[in-house]
C-alpha cells in the first residue's frame, strides 16, 4: 500500500493518529502517574482540595523539603520488611521456571514427536485443566496440605505452582517442537542414538528461542498469581503480590496507604524491565497459538 | 516414538499433573459432598432430692475421637450445594411463589449470594469479551498503519496493561478512580457533583470493574489480531481497490472476514478468563457492590473459620461453568484433529 496513490485521506490519518495517541495515554498514564505519585505525601498523591498538587508536591514540600520525597518506599521497604516478599517472590519465580520448563520440555518433546491417539488426548486433557480457575483447586490442596505439615512453606507453593502451569507449558513447547523437523533427530536416531541422546545431542541446541518464550509466560503466571499465593504461604513466607493485598488491611487504618502504593510501583518495576528486553518474545508466544491454531 | 520411550519423557509433567491438578479436583468433589462431624451430645441426668434436670453438653474427647477416626466428616449429599450459600433451592421456589413479577423475582434472587456472584460473573463475561474484542481490533488497525520505528513504541506501551499483576493494574486504577484520586476528581468535575464516589455507587463500581477489564485484556486482542493483519491477502486488496471498493468496504468484506477465525480464538479464550475475574474485586475492594464465584470461593476458604467445604461446593459449581464455556474449544480441536488425521 506504499502508492501515493492509495494513500490514506487527511481525515483519516488524523483519526488514526488521534485514536493511537488516545490508546497510549489509556495504556501508560496510569503507570506514569501512580510512579510519579509514589514519591509524594498521601495528602498530595490522594487531594482532594487541588488535583495539581499531586504533580508539584505542594504538602510533600511541606512536610519534608522537596518536591520528592522516598517516604513511601522507606516505609515499605525498610519498615514492612518488603523485601522478604520481593527475595521470596524472585525465589518462587525462579524454580517455578526452571522447573517446569525441565519437566515440560520433556513432556513436550514427547507429545510432538509420538504419533498414537493417545497424545491428542493427553492434550485436551491438558486444555481442560488449563481452562481450570487456580481457585478451584485451592480448597482442595488446604486439608491434605495441613495434614501432612507442608502448608506455609516456599517449595509446596512451587511445586503447586509448577503443576498449574505444565498445561500451558505442555501446549506452547508442543507446538513449537512441532516446527522442528522430525527428520533431524530421525537421522541422528539412525546413527545409533537412543530417543534421549537424539533429544539432547540434537533437539536441544535448537529449541532455545521456544524454551526462552514459553519460560517467559511461566515467569508471568508465577510472578502475578494472587489466589495460589495467598491461601498456600503463611504471613512469613507471603511473595510480593498477597503480601500487597495484606497492605491494604493494615494501611487503611494506619494511614500509610503510601506504603502499598511504593510497594505496587516496586513490584511493577521488573515487569517493565521484562517487556523492554523480551518484547519480541512476548509478542510471539502470545501469536503462536493464534495463528496456527 | 515407541510407547515406552514416550512413557519415560512424560512421566515428571504428567505426575505433576495428576498429583495437584487431577487429585485436587476429585478432592474438592468429595469434599463438597461432606461436612465436619456433628459434635456429639451426651445427655446427663442430674437428680437432685426434689427433681431431676437433664443437661445436654457437648463430648469433647468423643467428637474429636469421631473426627480424628474419620476426618472427611459426614457424607451429606447435595445439601451443601443446595443450601442458602449456594444454590439456595428453597429460597428460590419460596421468592417465585411470593414475588408477583418477574422483576420482583430476580431482585429476591440478587440477595442471594450465589446468585448475585453468578449475575456479575456474567455481565462482565458478556460485557468485556465483546468491548475488549472491538477495542483490540480498532487499535491493531491503527496501529497497522504507523511506519515501522514507532510499531515497535506503541506495541510496548501497549504489552503494560496485560503484562501487569492483575491485583496491581487493579490497585493503580482504584486509586485513581478514588473520591481523592486523579480520575474521581476529574468525574466529580465532569457531572459538577462534588460528593460524587465510585466507590459508593454499585453500578458505577460495574461499570469501572468493565472498564478494568477490557483496559487489562484488550492488548492481547491487539496483539493476535496485528500479527493477522500481517498476512493479509493483498491481491484481494488490490483486487477490490480496483472495483472501486472504498476503505471501510475493504474493512469490512476482506480485512475483517480474513480476521474472523482469529476473532473466534481470541473470544473463546477470553470467555474462559473472564469467566474467573476474581483480583479486581479484591484491588477495588468491591466486594460490597460486586461478587464473583471466585471471590465467593477465595472468601469463605480465607479467614479464621475456613469453611472449606462451602468453598469446595462453589469450586464444583465453577467448574461447571467453565466446563460449558470450554465446550465450543473443545468442539473446534476435536474438529481440527479430525481435519488432520
Amino acid at each position: 500500500m506504499a502508492s501515493s496513490a492509495l494513500r490514506a485521506p487527511l481525515s483519516l490519518r488524523v483519526l488514526t493518529k488521534g485514536f493511537i495517541i488516545f490508546w497510549l495515554i489509556l495504556a501508560a498514564f496510569p503507570f506514569i502517574w501512580t510512579l510519579w505519585g509514589s514519591f509524594k505525601v498521601e495528602l498530595d498523591f490522594f487531594s482532594i482540595a487541588d488535583w495539581t498538587n499531586a504533580l508539584t508536591g505542594a504538602n510533600t514540600e511541606r512536610t519534608h523539603g522537596s518536591p520528592f520525597t522516598g517516604a513511601g518506599y522507606e516505609g515499605a521497604w525498610v519498615q514492612e520488611e518488603f523485601w522478604r516478599s520481593v527475595i521470596n517472590t524472585f525465589i518462587v519465580c525462579f524454580f517455578v521456571v526452571c522447573t517446569s520448563l525441565t519437566i515440560g520440555t520433556l513432556g513436550g518433546y514427547a507429545l510432538s514427536r509420538s504419533g498414537y491417539r493417545y497424545t491428542f488426548w493427553l492434550l485436551i486433557t491438558a486444555l481442560i485443566f488449563r481452562a481450570m480457575p487456580p481457585i478451584t483447586l485451592v480448597s482442595g490442596y488446604l486439608l491434605p496440605f495441613f495434614e501432612w505439615n507442608v502448608w506455609g512453606i516456599l517449595p509446596t507453593t512451587i511445586i503447586v505452582l509448577v503443576a498449574i502451569n505444565q498445561p500451558f507449558t505442555l501446549w506452547m513447547l508442543h507446538s513449537f517442537f512441532q516446527n522442528i523437523p522430525k527428520e533431524l533427530d530421525e537421522s541422528a536416531k539412525v546413527d545409533g542414538c537412543t530417543q534421549f541422546q537424539a533429544f539432547r545431542l540434537v533437539i536441544v541446541p535448537v529449541m532455545w528461542p521456544g524454551v526462552i518464550t514459553t519460560g517467559l509466560f511461566s515467569f508471568l503466571l508465577a510472578y502475578n498469581d494472587f489466589a495460589v499465593t495467598s491461601m498456600l504461604l503463611s504471613e512469613s513466607n507471603r511473595t510480593m503480590v498477597p503480601a500487597i493485598a495484606a497492605f491494604l488491611g493494615t494501611t487503611q487504618t494506619e494511614g500509610n496507604v503510601m506504603f502499598a502504593v511504593a510497594a505496587v510501583v516496586s513490584a511493577t518495576a521488573p515487569l517493565f524491565v521484562l517487556v523492554m528486553f523480551f518484547q519480541r518474545q512476548i509478542v510471539s508466544g502470545l501469536t503462536a497459538g493464534a495463528v496456527k491454531g | 516414538m515407541k510407547h515406552r520411550t514416550f512413557f519415560w519423557f512424560f512421566l515428571p509433567t504428567g505426575l505433576a499433573m495428576l498429583l495437584f491438578i487431577a487429585a485436587p479436583i476429585v478432592s474438592v468433589v468429595i469434599q463438597s459432598v461432606t461436612a465436619q462431624h456433628e459434635p456429639v451430645l451426651i445427655t446427663v441426668e442430674t437428680c437432685t432430692p426434689f427433681s431431676c434436670t437433664e443437661e445436654t453438653t457437648i463430648d469433647q474427647e468423643a467428637t474429636r475421637e469421631l473426627r480424628e477416626a474419620r476426618p472427611l466428616g459426614r457424607f451429606v449429599g447435595l445439601d451443601i450445594y443446595l443450601d442458602r450459600g449456594h444454590l439456595a433451592v428453597a429460597e428460590v421456589a419460596e421468592a417465585w411463589r411470593t414475588s408477583d413479577s418477574i422483576g420482583a423475582f430476580f431482585s429476591e434472587l440478587g440477595d442471594l449470594p450465589f446468585y448475585r456472584a453468578i449475575g456479575f460473573t456474567l455481565t462482565y463475561t458478556f460485557t468485556v469479551t465483546p468491548l475488549l474484542i472491538i477495542l483490540g481490533m480498532a487499535i491493531a488497525l491503527a496501529v497497522n498503519t504507523l511506519t515501522q520505528k514507532l510499531k515497535g513504541i506503541v506495541i510496548f506501551f501497549s504489552l503494560l496493561p496485560m503484562i501487569v499483576t492483575p491485583l496491581v493494574g487493579s490497585l493503580i486504577m482504584f486509586w485513581m478512580i478514588d473520591n481523592r484520586g486523579v480520575l474521581g476528581n476529574f468525574l466529580s468535575w465532569l457531572v459538577n457533583d462534588p460528593d460524587l464516589s465510585v466507590k459508593a455507587s454499585t453500578p458505577l463500581m460495574w461499570i469501572a470493574l468493565i472498564v478494568y477489564g477490557v483496559w487489562h485484556s484488550a492488548p492481547f486482542a491487539f496483539v493476535v489480531f496485528y500479527a493477522g493483519l500481517q498476512t493479509l491477502p493483498e491481491d484481494q486488496i488490490e483486487a477490490s481497490q480496483i472495483d472501486g471498493a472504498t476503505r471501510w468496504q475493504q474493512v469490512r468484506y476482506i480485512v475483517v472476514p480474513h480476521l474472523m477465525p482469529l476473532v473466534t480464538f481470541v473470544a473463546l479464550i477470553q470467555l474462559m478468563d473472564n469467566f474467573r475475574v476474581f483480583e479486581p474485586i479484591v484491588g477495588f475492594n468491591a466486594s460490597a457492590h460486586a461478587t464473583s464465584l471466585s471471590w465467593i470461593i477465595f472468601n469463605d476458604m480465607g479467614g479464621e473459620t475456613r469453611q472449606l467445604s462451602a468453598a469446595a461446593a462453589t469450586s464444583v459449581l465453577t467448574i461447571l461453568g467453565v466446563a460449558i464455556l470450554l465446550s465450543p474449544v473443545l468442539v473446534r480441536t476435536w474438529r481440527d484433529f479430525k481435519g488432520k488425521m
